[in-house]
């Protein structure tokens, strides 16, 4: 039994992290201001763990942080060369299946996926590129949709479905044809009811669903992830909400 | 008094395959550190040099990636004469922009380009047997031949590319953090 005066804690990384009945170890170690690699976790939005980049090992067995409740005792590691190796390979495998380009992409500098690859210092490829072909939908009036960086994250799949109540996006496809969907008959994003007040619009962690004409308003080299790295900015990472991500 | 084996110059080739020079550019960017560069290596093959076959080098830097039949030639030579191989730039590294029409079929993106485009009546697709062949799609040269260190960027900036070598003729293990390891 724990004392009430001794919240619950587990062992990151060696480091007594405290945590609420209920929390995952994503949720206490964003808390302690302690960062886990992530690409599909957004604070307000229910974890699905499907990324995987937030793998920890949690009393030696491989876990998503973002969605294995915390335990009191459990020992956890995090931020150790074998899961750091891990994550760069899982990352170099996401950005060989989609086309990263990133010096014409829009949102360089302001990627999570970019940004990761820096904190991880991931510097090739390793693998062989699959340049797939993914039409773009510029149809909406507002919005741009680049699935040429989708990395399946159901991201917006989620805020459409379960916040915005609009269901918009879906994911299509198993396995390596998965492809992300705008759920209209003609497949156009024009054909639904999407919009920029929808939180689906912001909270993208890649260049897949871009406002139009604000692209370059923020200069490349003054973005988010230039001026700090990613693992830098865990508590704006914690505290954020798709309703102001772009503010 | 140092006993260490007088360490000799080491020799430096650099060469841009399916790239817009623009990683030499910055490579010019180091500035006056060129001149403490040309201290501790010798230029074989390089545009800097204009020698056109490259000898055996301790260094090969290679910028873009393979887009013809005189591309992969070109690597495979640096590849045998270059002990170690450093790919620079997004081009090198990922195929960059010209990997851009890898979704597209070669033969239309010829004829768009020099028969059916604006201004292009009449004309027609460059055939002269000296002209390289074109390769169905662009590759990063990693998928040709072994490559021991990558410098991204669009282009990587001087800094990165000096801290790189430095880096690297030193010793050390050659390693960008942050702000100047980039993708843009």
């Amino acid at each position: 039994m724990n004392d009430v005066s001794q919240p619950p804690s587990l062992l990151l990384d060696g480091l007594p992290v405290p945590f609420r009945d209920g929390q995952t170890i994503m949720d206490a170690a964003m808390a302690a201001e302690i960062f886990i690699p992530h690409l599909c976790h957004h604070p307000e939005f229910k974890p699905q763990g499907s990324c995987k980049l937030c793998t920890v090992k949690a009393n030696g067995r491989y876990v998503s942080a973002c969605t294995m409740p915390a335990r009191d005792g459990m020992e956890v590691e995090n931020n150790s060369p074998d899961l750091n190796d891990k994550r760069r390979t899982m990352l170099q495998m996401l950005f060989v299946e989609g086309n990263h380009f990133c010096p014409s992409c829009e949102k360089s500098g302001d990627c999570m996926l970019q940004a990761l690859a820096y904190e991880l210092e991931m510097l090739s490829p390793h693998f062989e590129q699959f340049y797939p072909d993914r039409p773009v939908d510029a149809s909406h009036p507002d919005v741009l949709l680049d699935f040429n960086r989708c990395i399946l994250c159901e991201l917006c799949v989620r805020a459409s479905r379960d916040v915005d109540g609009k269901n918009v996006f879906a994911l299509s496809g198993r396995g390596i044809t998965k492809h992300l969907i705008v759920n209209a008959e003609s497949g156009r994003l024009a054909d639904t009811n999407f919009s920029l007040a929808d939180q689906a619009a912001h909270v993208c962690p890649v260049g897949v669903i871009l406002e139009k004409r604000r692209g370059f308003a923020v200069p490349i080299g003054s973005r988010r992830y230039d001026v700090d790295p990613i693992g830098m900015q865990v508590e704006r990472l914690a505290t954020r909400s798709a309703t102001e991500e772009e503010a | 008094m140092d006993t260490a084996v007088p360490s000799r110059k080491l020799r430096l080739a650099t060469t841009s395959l399916a790239g817009c020079f623009g990683c030499h550019m910055s490579f010019l960017d180091i500035d006056e550190r060129l001149l403490e560069l040309v201290e501790r290596v010798d230029f074989d093959r390089s545009p800097l040099t204009d020698i056109k076959t490259c000898g055996p080098c301790d260094i090969g830097l290679i910028e873009g990636g393979v887009c013809n039949a005189e591309n992969i030639h070109v690597l495979r030579d640096f590849r045998r004469h270059c002990k170690v191989l450093i790919a620079i730039g997004a081009c090198a590294v990922n195929g960059g922009l010209p990997a851009q029409r890898n979704h597209l079929d070669l033969g239309l993106c010829l004829q768009e380009v020099y028969l059916t485009a604006p201004g292009n009546v009449g004309r027609q697709i460059p055939n002269d047997p000296e002209l390289p062949l074109p390769l169905d799609k662009v590759h990063p040269i990693h998928e040709v031949v072994r490559i021991d260190y990558f410098i991204p960027g669009c282009p990587p900036a001087g800094d990165a590319i000096w801290k790189f070598l430095t880096d690297l003729l030193e010793g050390r293990t050659p390693r960008l953090g942050h702000p100047l390891l980039h993708f843009d």
